[in-house]
C-alpha cells in the first residue's frame, strides 16, 4: 500500500521558483501524470518524491511513512530517467540487478527476479549484452526493468518515451499501461505531451508556473478545462476561444459572440449563478462546432482559410469577424478556400470563461 | 581549391618534419658507435648500429641513481597531486558553488607566473623548511606544476559522465558515496589513468626546478643537464641521454592521445 501525499511542497532555485505551492494526494496504485509544458516545476516535483531534489518546504508521506528527509534508496521509490540513465560499463543483467545487489537480496532470488521481469519486459535475449549494443528502444525497457524488479511502492517516470521515435512511442505507451496494471505500483509519470497523458493517466495533474492548475480524468481536464491555459494546452488542436458578452433578453440569457447569439442552455445558465451582464470568453473544441454550407439559425457566419486533410477528419481554419477559429470536419465536406460557411456551436460543449482571469466560470470538475 | 589543399599539406609537412626529425636524429645517433659519432664528414645513415652508445649511458655514474629518483618523485607527484585535484575536479564537474569560477580561473592563474621568477624564494624557502636537495621537495613544486593539468582534465572526465547515472544508483538503493565508487568511479578510470600518466611525463621532463632544488639527489633530467652543461659530457652521452629522456614520454603520450585531445574540447571518439 503506498498511498502518496504531497504536502505544502515548495521549491526555488535562487529567485527562479520551480515550485510555487503545491499539494496533491495520489491513491495506491494509481496512474497520476503530471503533465505541463517545460518550465512548469513537474519535472522538479518528481525529482522531490525520488529525493533527488532538497525542497525549501512541505513534507512528503508515501503509504503512510514521512520520507521527506530520507534519502532515495530509503523511500521505497524506483524512477525511471528521461535519458535512461542505464550503466554503461555493466551488463544488462548486471544492471537489472544493480538494485538487489544495494539491498543486500541473496543471489537466487536476485536470478530469479531478474529472469521474472527480464521476461515481462520481453528482454530475456539481451542480459548479456552491455548497453552500447541496444537500440535506444530496448535500452528504455531495460531502464524500465531496473525500477521495477525492486518492485517499488512508488514508480517515478520522467518522460520515457520522449527519446524514442513515433512508431515505438506508440507502441511502449501500451507497453507501460500494460505493465501497470500488471506490476500495480502508484506510478507518477511527467510528460509534456498531451496524448501521452490523455492515454496512460488514471489522473493528470496539468502544471504550470510551479503549480497544478487542475488535476482530474482524461475526460475531466479534456472536456471541462479549469481555465484558458488548460484548454489550450490539452487537445490537439486546442481548444477555441472566442470573446462575446452576455446579456439578458426576455427572460432568457443570451450569448452573443463573433456576431451571431445563442441561448444559453440551463447548465450553462446555472453556471454563471446569477451574473446577467458582461464580457466573457468561450470556449469551444474544434469537434464540437458544426459546419452548414447554408445560412442557419443562431449560426456564425464565417470565412474558410485553410483546409488540411489529417487522415480521420479534415482541419478547417475559419475567419469569424476578428476571431481565427480550428474546426474539424468530416473528410468527405467539399469546401473550397474563402468559402463562407456557417458555424454552429454545440452549446452543451460550450466552456464559458471569465474575461479578465480566464478562470472556467462555473462547476470545476 | 587544390593550391588550398597543397598549401595545407606542406604546412603539415613541414611542422611535422620540424617535430620528428630531431627525434629521428637523435635516435640514429644513440645507436650509432662511438667512433663514427665523431668521423667528420658525419654520415646521415650510420649503416653499422650498436647498443653500446646506450650502455656506456646507463653505466655512467649517477644515471641509474638519478632514474629511480625520477620514477620516486614522479610517483609521490601523481600521488600529490590527485589527492588534490581529484576530489576538486569532481567538485568542479558536479556543483555549483559560490566561488567556482574564480576557483577554476586561479587554477589556471598558477601557470601565470614563470618558474625563473620563483626559483630563488623557492630554494630559499625550501633551506628553512628543510626541503632542499630532497626528493619529496622536488615532487612538492612537480606537484604544483600538474595540478592545473589534472584538474583540467579530471573536471572534462566527470563531466562526461552523466550525474543521472548517479542519481540512477541512488534511487536503487546506493549512498552517495557508493554511487561514485560503483558507477562513476569505474567509468572515469581510463580518464583518470591518462592524467596520471600525463603528470608522470610532466614531472619526468621537468629540468628547471629539479635542477635549482637538488645538489646530491638529482633527477635524470638535472643529472644530464648537469653533467652537459656543467662537466661537458661527450657527445654520445648527451645522444643516449636524450633518447633514453624522449622514449618514455613519446610511447605516453602516443597511448593516452586521445584523452588528451578531449581534454581541449575535441571529442574523438
Amino acid at each position: 500500500m503506498a498511498e502518496i501525499d504531497l504536502q505544502g511542497l515548495r521549491k526555488t532555485y535562487g529567485r527562479v521558483i520551480a515550485i510555487r505551492e503545491l499539494s496533491l494526494q495520489i491513491r495506491d496504485g494509481e496512474f497520476l501524470v503530471l503533465l505541463g509544458p517545460s518550465g512548469c516545476g513537474k519535472t522538479t516535483t518528481l525529482r522531490a518524491i525520488a529525493g533527488l531534489e532538497m525542497l525549501d518546504r512541505g513534507r512528503i508521506v508515501i503509504g503512510g511513512r514521512d520520507v521527506t528527509a530520507l534519502p532515495p534508496g530509503k523511500r521505497g521509490i524506483a524512477m525511471v530517467f528521461q535519458s535512461y540513465a542505464v550503466f554503461p560499463h555493466m551488463r544488462v543483467y548486471d544492471n537489472v540487478v544493480f538494485g538487489l545487489r544495494m539491498r543486500g537480496v541473496p543471489e537466487p532470488e536476485q536470478r530469479r527476479r531478474a529472469a521474472e521481469t527480464a521476461d515481462l519486459l520481453e528482454i530475456a535475449g539481451l542480459l548479456d549484452r552491455y548497453p552500447a549494443q541496444l537500440s535506444g528502444g530496448q535500452r528504455q525497457r531495460v531502464a524500465v526493468a531496473r525500477a521495477i524488479v525492486m518492485r517499488p511502492d512508488v514508480l517515478l517516470m520522467d518522460e520515457p518515451l520522449s527519446n524514442l521515435d513515433a512508431l515505438l512511442r506508440l507502441h511502449m505507451r501500451a507497453e507501460l499501461k500494460r505493465l501497470h496494471r500488471e506490476v500495480g505500483s502508484t506510478t507518477v509519470y511527467v510528460t509534456h505531451d498531451q496524448v501521452e497523458a490523455l492515454s496512460l493517466g488514471d489522473r493528470i495533474a496539468v502544471m504550470k508556473d510551479g503549480e497544478i492548475v487542475q488535476c482530474g480524468t482524461a475526460t475531466a481536464v479534456y472536456d471541462t478545462p479549469a481555465n484558458r491555459f488548460v484548454g489550450s494546452f490539452i487537445g490537439s488542436p486546442p481548444m477555441n476561444f472566442l470573446s462575446g458578452s452576455v446579456r439578458a433578453a426576455g427572460g432568457r440569457l443570451v450569448l452573443a459572440t463573433a456576431g451571431s447569439t445563442v441561448e444559453l442552455p440551463d447548465p450553462l445558465r446555472a453556471s454563471l449563478s446569477g451574473r446577467t451582464e458582461g464580457e466573457i470568453v468561450v470556449g469551444i473544441r474544434p469537434e464540437h462546432i458544426e459546419v452548414a454550407l447554408s445560412p442557419a439559425a443562431d449560426a456564425i457566419t464565417a470565412e474558410t482559410i485553410v483546409l488540411e486533410p489529417v487522415g480521420a477528419h479534415q482541419l478547417m481554419t475559419v475567419r469569424a469577424g476578428r476571431e481565427t477559429l480550428k474546426v474539424t470536419v468530416p473528410t468527405d465536406l467539399l469546401v473550397q478556400p474563402e468559402q463562407r460557411v456557417w458555424l454552429r456551436m454545440n452549446p452543451g460543449r460550450i466552456r464559458l470563461m471569465d474575461a479578465r482571469t480566464g478562470q472556467a466560470i462555473g462547476a470545476a470538475s | 581549391m587544390t593550391l588550398r589543399r597543397l598549401g595545407i599539406y606542406s604546412a603539415g609537412l613541414v611542422i611535422g618534419a620540424w617535430v620528428a626529425l630531431p627525434l629521428l636524429l637523435i635516435t640514429l645517433a644513440a645507436f650509432t658507435p662511438r667512433d663514427l659519432l665523431y668521423q667528420w664528414p658525419r654520415r646521415l645513415w650510420p649503416e653499422e648500429f650498436t647498443l653500446d652508445t646506450l650502455l656506456f649511458f646507463a653505466r655512467s655514474a649517477g644515471v641509474l641513481r638519478a632514474t629511480w629518483n625520477s620514477v620516486f618523485v614522479a610517483a609521490i607527484t601523481i600521488g600529490l597531486s590527485f589527492l588534490i585535484a581529484a576530489p576538486m575536479g569532481y567538485a568542479l564537474a558536479r556543483y555549483r558553488f559560490r566561488g567556482r569560477d574564480a576557483l577554476q580561473l586561479a587554477i589556471l592563474a598558477t601557470k601565470m607566473f614563470p618558474a625563473t621568477v620563483l626559483s630563488i624564494p623557492l630554494a630559499v624557502a625550501f633551506i628553512r623548511w628543510g626541503l632542499y636537495d630532497t626528493l619529496l621537495g622536488v615532487a612538492i613544486v612537480h606537484t604544483a606544476l600538474s595540478i592545473p593539468f589534472v584538474t583540467v582534465i579530471v573536471v572534462s572526465v566527470f563531466l562526461s559522465i552523466s550525474f543521472e547515472l548517479e542519481e540512477a544508483a541512488m534511487t536503487l538503493g546506493s549512498s552517495r558515496a557508493q554511487a561514485f565508487l560503483r558507477v562513476t568511479l569505474p567509468m572515469a578510470l581510463p580518464g583518470l589513468a591518462a592524467a596520471g600518466i600525463f603528470t608522470f611525463v610532466l614531472s619526468w621532463n621537468e629540468v628547471f626546478a629539479a635542477t635549482i632544488l637538488t645538489l646530491d639527489n638529482r633527477t635524470l633530467p638535472a643529472l644530464i643537464i648537469n653533467s652537459v652543461v656543467a662537466a661537458g659530457a661527450p657527445l654520445h652521452y648527451r645522444f643516449a641521454g636524450g633518447f633514453f629522456m624522449v622514449v618514455p614520454a613519446l610511447v605516453i603520450i602516443f597511448l593516452i592521445r586521445r584523452y588528451l585531445l578531449t581534454l581541449w574540447g575535441v571529442t574523438v571518439r
